[in-house]
């Protein structure tokens, strides 16, 4: 450990470290993982069997990857090679069919530019399910005893994109939780770090808050397209968008328009200027905050945000939820204290104390960000430990 | 007398939060900065869910945070729960389009 590093991970000059994994890039990783990275449905069973053979390795079940076209290809796309290409992701195999629109190659191709190492497996090449399972595991079993041989080294917490997020909201998301993050957002902000601010669809109603914080006209003009194409698209489906969101759990939490959600979710951003409004599964070329065009659902959310390079997410729940990612942690965070007791193995920590009137957001919020250092340096969050892998594109086009 | 926890966002509010269950006819006393109401439930309220502090319109604009979050489908008492039944969201309406929309 550096002699100018105290116990609790602290630079002279009030820097804050963690225990990273430095990639060839330059970017650091929170996780050491070997990705099986199939591109298209076809591959997703083949994949998971060879997970299941070798320890170390990750991957995730979708349902896409063929028949797409245009910007919609293209937001798959990202979103493939923004996973791959992740810091937490020490290598890559990519899994095709051989046929399908999103082509293994192409993607391998993306990922190889972190210089990390990437490996391509078509099951058509290989001669069918079974040995392509027996090549890629191969492949696997090598890439991870590589993994193995990497260590922690000690990096500056600025190396960070947080992701934040709110998902099975409650009438207290926006007054215990969604604030403490806030007060975190700021923090990592001072750190020098990104904080991802998302879920377009539940800032509507709050976009003239967000706007005004912009630090260019340009960024405020950007909120309120990315606003206006969202609610667009609720007025085309020629239904009061409550029909979706608020979900029921949120209604059943007290929580009574789209409006009033979002003027809770908002509270995530904290204080600190807008620097940048990136599309779905985008890399931040800015520091602070930051926010990316997504749409409410969780799970597609985080996916953007961990394709955008999110090494670490935070996730506050009201009603409660299971949400993780098989690249990166998820620090879930009750919004009160009942939620907390009811879900323990799938809630990290509680910021009901703030409505039980025991702590204030202040502290709720210095209390996420150790944590963000401790399992940044290795501690399992509890969606990691339940092997809560999920994973959602948001699609932006109709399947042809 | 047993007291109950509420809390109201900023003075400009038209509603409170019951931060624990309350029943039907407690007298409420709720402070916000410089305001301060007096409001007998009219009815039970769950946790998480909101009162009005003062009478509303039909028509007018429900206020939390110190904004928008609804408007009152129907004149709200003081005391009265406000939920989907009386507030309505005016952001995503699709269904106030007539059709009109579908390219």
């Amino acid at each position: 450990m550096a002699d100018n590093l105290s116990s609790n991970g602290q630079l002279a000059g009030g820097k804050r470290t963690f225990w990273g994994y430095r990639r060839p890039d330059g970017s650091v990783g929170v996780r050491n993982h070997v990705l099986i990275l199939p591109t298209i449905v076809c591959a997703t069973q083949t994949a998971q069997r060879v997970t299941e053979l070798v320890q170390g390795t990750v991957t995730f079940i979708h349902q896409h990857g063929c028949a797409q076209v245009g910007v919609d290809y293209e937001q798959t796309f990202r979103t493939y090679a923004g996973m791959a290409s992740n810091p937490n992701v020490y290598g890559v195999i990519v899994l095709g069919l051989g046929c399908e629109t999103h082509q293994a190659r192409s993607v391998a191709s993306e990922v190889k530019k972190t210089g990390k190492p990437v490996e391509v497996i078509s099951i058509q090449d290989h001669g069918g399910t079974l040995y392509t399972i027996a090549e890629a595991a191969k492949a696997a079993a090598r890439m991870v005893q590589d993994a193995s041989r990497e260590r922690r080294v000690e990096c500056d917490f600025a190396e960070l994109i947080v992701g934040t997020e709110c998902g099975g909201s409650d009438a207290c998301s926006g007054l215990s939780a969604n604030p403490a993050v806030g007060f975190c957002s700021d923090l990592i902000v001072d750190h020098g770090g990104t904080s991802i601010l998302a879920e377009t669809t539940e800032l509507i109603g709050a976009e003239h808050l967000l706007a005004r914080r912009a630090v260019n006209d340009q960024v405020a003009k950007r909120v309120y397209e990315v606003i206006g194409a969202m609610e667009k698209r609720a007025f085309a489906m020629n239904v009061d968008i409550r029909t979706g969101n608020p979900s029921p759990g949120n209604i059943k939490g007290g929580l009574s328009s789209l409006e009033e959600k979002s003027l809770g979710a908002a509270n995530k951003s904290g204080s600190r200027p807008l620097q940048e409004l990136i599309d779905y599964a985008q890399k931040p070329t800015a520091k602070g905050l930051v926010w990316m065009d997504t749409p409410g659902h969780d799970i597609e959310q985080l996916t953007g945000m961990v394709a955008g390079g999110s090494q670490i997410v935070l996730f506050t729940t009201g009603r409660g939820t299971p949400t993780g990612s098989p690249i990166a942690p998820v620090i879930k965070i009750a919004t009160n204290t009942s939620i907390f007791e009811k879900m323990d193995d799938n809630i990290d920590l509680n910021a009901g104390t703030i409505i039980d009137g025991t702590e204030t957001i202040e502290s709720v919020g210095n209390r996420i960000f150790e944590e963000i250092i401790e399992v940044c340096s290795g501690k399992l969050t509890k969606a990691e430990i339940l092997k809560q892998h999920d994973f959602g594109i948001w699609r932006i086009g109709p399947t042809f | 007398m047993k007291t109950y926890p509420t809390v109201m966002m900023k003075p400009q509010d038209t509603v409170a939060v019951a931060l624990t269950n309350i029943p039907a006819g407690t007298r409420l006393t709720v402070a916000c900065q410089d305001r301060l109401f007096n409001v007998e439930l009219l009815e039970p309220i769950e946790f998480g869910h909101k009162f009005a502090v003062v009478p509303m319109e039909a028509g007018t604009d429900i206020m939390k945070y110190g904004e928008v979050i609804g408007a009152a489908v129907r004149a709200i008492r003081a005391g009265e729960h406000v939920h989907v039944h009386n507030l309505e969201g005016k952001r995503g309406r699709g269904d106030q389009l007539g059709g009109q929309s579908q390219q």
